[in-house]
């Protein structure tokens, strides 16, 4: 098997059961910050130069998503042939953040506030490595769906 | 409908504006912006050598010339020792570009300024620069997520149809109205008439949005000369009063901006500091309400930025057209058709022009300036008098403009 690596530095773990986004907080006003801030604080009324590294919450629910159908421009690096792929963004309860991310899974089993959980997916390979990146999965589509997907997309949404 | 109001303080008079029609044209983009600071100058009645401030919106697409658009422009017209600025702020170029000549006139440093914005744009996607750049959140966005601009215009346009129930049908109703609006505009690329129909059979490109609701890029140019009222009153206007612009919104937004946008992974924090009365979007409306001391009532007709067909619907209720939630009702209504209570794209929108990105902002401004002079032929709004433009630039620039007679 090829040497899994992450698709960038520093943005999350590589732990393969519960990976995690790695942001900052500020210890001053408590704003969170994906990817991490370090320099100053954002909030334009905080001084801070202070900040935690955190873990960002790994569920979060959905604040919307879609299906790209057409192959986006470099530096994606596309599957060939090209395979449609959904992105969400996620919204975190107790950082108050939403976060994007590509979706493992169904698309089927999304809507505006249903929930999901970080998970670490392929993003692309190489003769070198398995690049990893952070990716959504919807938790309805965890055995919580019963029997085949049988309706159309129209239909369940 | 708001009665022509006395001039304010910081009004400046908009003498003359001028167009290249849009299209792929294929052409160095100074062509264009040359076409376009020519009929503006005639426009207005004046010679080149007359302005005294060139301000250039700069395209990232055409190399250097295109980073010193204001010079660039300047030395093709012919060097005249006019001052002169080149602004960038992504799609809100146009009115930065603006705001820094109304800033000179206001300011008393100039009396006269001409505003050029011209594109030449490639095929597609608009892509991010090119090379490994792992610092840059546009580059980011397309290698990690695969985030594409109808990516997140197909966010919003998704959140629409589960929060209030807008339909596929909803948005293909605003592309059928764009186009009908744009259809003899002589300065529009695209000139068809679409059934609800053929927008749906459209492929999709990015989930709920399909090909027919979401911007093209295009080539074009627009011009706008400006000067202060003093001197609009001494050179005499053609038309006997000239429009003004009342107002020129370019803030940023307010931390925490909570709404996710280009070309953002995430949105700020609400953890640390309450979320501010207004969004980016509708503070970028408030501001320009607040400049020019209007209110949406007083609206007779507005160009907004519909980069899809379901963002113009976000737009509605962003500029205080509606309440949220209501922007359909308006739609289906009627209301924002030509003939209607508040007519919204009688350009025909991106939706007929594709977006040329530091002329667009400009073309809004072109547009309302024939509205209220009652110079648009068969896309002219009875009695405008009050027109606003509005319209977001990547990585937080906001963009609005109030016109008024």
């Amino acid at each position: 098997m090829k040497e899994r690596k992450p698709a960038i530095e520093g943005w999350f773990t590589m732990d393969p059961d519960a990976p995690a986004l790695l942001g900052t907080r500020c210890a001053e006003c408590g704003s969170y910050f994906f990817p991490a801030e370090r320099r100053y604080c954002r909030n334009p009324h905080c001084a801070s130069e202070n900040f935690d590294d955190v873990e960002l919450s790994r569920r979060g629910t959905v604040w919307s998503y879609s299906t790209n159908h057409y192959e986006p421009p470099a530096p994606y690096m596309a599957p060939d042939p090209f395979v449609p792929y959904t992105v969400a963004a996620v919204e975190l309860a107790e950082e108050r953040i939403v976060v994007m991310g590509q979706v493992v899974g169904d698309p089927r089993d999304l809507s505006v506030g249903s929930e999901v959980e970080l998970v670490l997916d392929t993003l692309f390979e190489d003769d070198e490595a398995e690049h990893m990146v952070w990716k959504w999965r919807p938790l309805a589509g965890v055995g919580a769906r019963g029997g085949p997907a049988t309706g159309s997309a129209e239909e369940v949404r | 409908m708001a009665t022509g109001s006395a001039t304010r303080d910081r009004d400046i008079a908009v003498l003359g504006v001028g167009m290249h029609p849009w299209g792929k044209w294929g052409r160095n983009f100074v062509d264009y912006g040359l076409v376009a600071a020519r009929d503006a100058l005639a426009d207005a009645g004046l010679e080149w050598p007359d302005i005294q401030f060139v301000s250039g919106a700069d395209t990232m697409r055409n190399g250097y010339p295109g980073y010193v658009s204001g010079a660039t422009f300047a030395q093709a017209l012919g060097w005249s020792g006019a001052r002169v600025a080149s602004s960038y702020a992504a799609c809100a170029s146009g009115a930065t570009a603006l705001s820094v000549a109304r800033a000179q006139i206001l300011a008393g440093l100039c009396d006269v300024a001409l505003v050029i914005g011209a594109d030449t744009t490639p095929k597609g996607f608009l892509a991010p620069n090119a090379g490994e750049r792992g610092d840059d959140p546009d580059w980011l966005r397309f290698r990690l997520l695969g985030a594409t601009n109808p990516t997140y215009f197909a966010l919003y346009a998704r959140r629409r149809m589960e929060l209030y129930g807008a339909t596929e049908a909803d948005f293909a109703a605003v592309k059928v109205k764009n186009a009908r609006h744009g259809l003899t505009n002589p300065n529009a690329r695209y000139r068809k008439e679409f059934t609800q129909e053929e927008v749906l059979d459209s492929p999709i490109v990015a989930d709920p949005l399909r090909l027919f609701e979401i911007c093209a890029t295009s080539d074009g140019a627009a011009a706008v000369v400006v000067s202060s009222t003093e001197f609009a009153k001494r050179h005499g206007d053609a038309s006997g009063s000239p429009i003004r612009v009342a107002a020129v919104s370019t803030v940023t937004p307010q931390f925490p901006n909570t709404v996710i946008e280009m070309p953002n992974f995430s949105t700020d924090s609400a953890a640390g500091a309450p979320a501010p009365e207004h969004g980016f979007r509708d503070s970028i409306a408030a501001a320009a309400y607040e400049e020019a001391g209007l209110g949406p009532e007083d609206l007779d007709v507005a160009e907004v930025y519909d980069l899809s067909s379901a963002l113009e619907l976000d737009w509605y209720e962003d500029i205080g057209l509606c309440e949220q939630g209501e922007a359909e009702k308006l739609l289906n209504n009627g209301d924002t058709t030509i003939g209607g209570r508040i007519p919204v794209n009688p350009s025909g929108g991106l939706a007929c022009f594709g977006e040329a990105v530091p002329a667009q902002a400009l073309a809004q401004v072109c547009e309302l300036t024939w509205q209220l002079r009652a110079q648009a032929g068969d896309r002219q709004v009875e009695n405008a008098s009050v027109g606003l433009t509005i319209n977001q630039g990547l990585f937080g620039h906001g963009s609005s403009v109030i016109l008024t007679r």
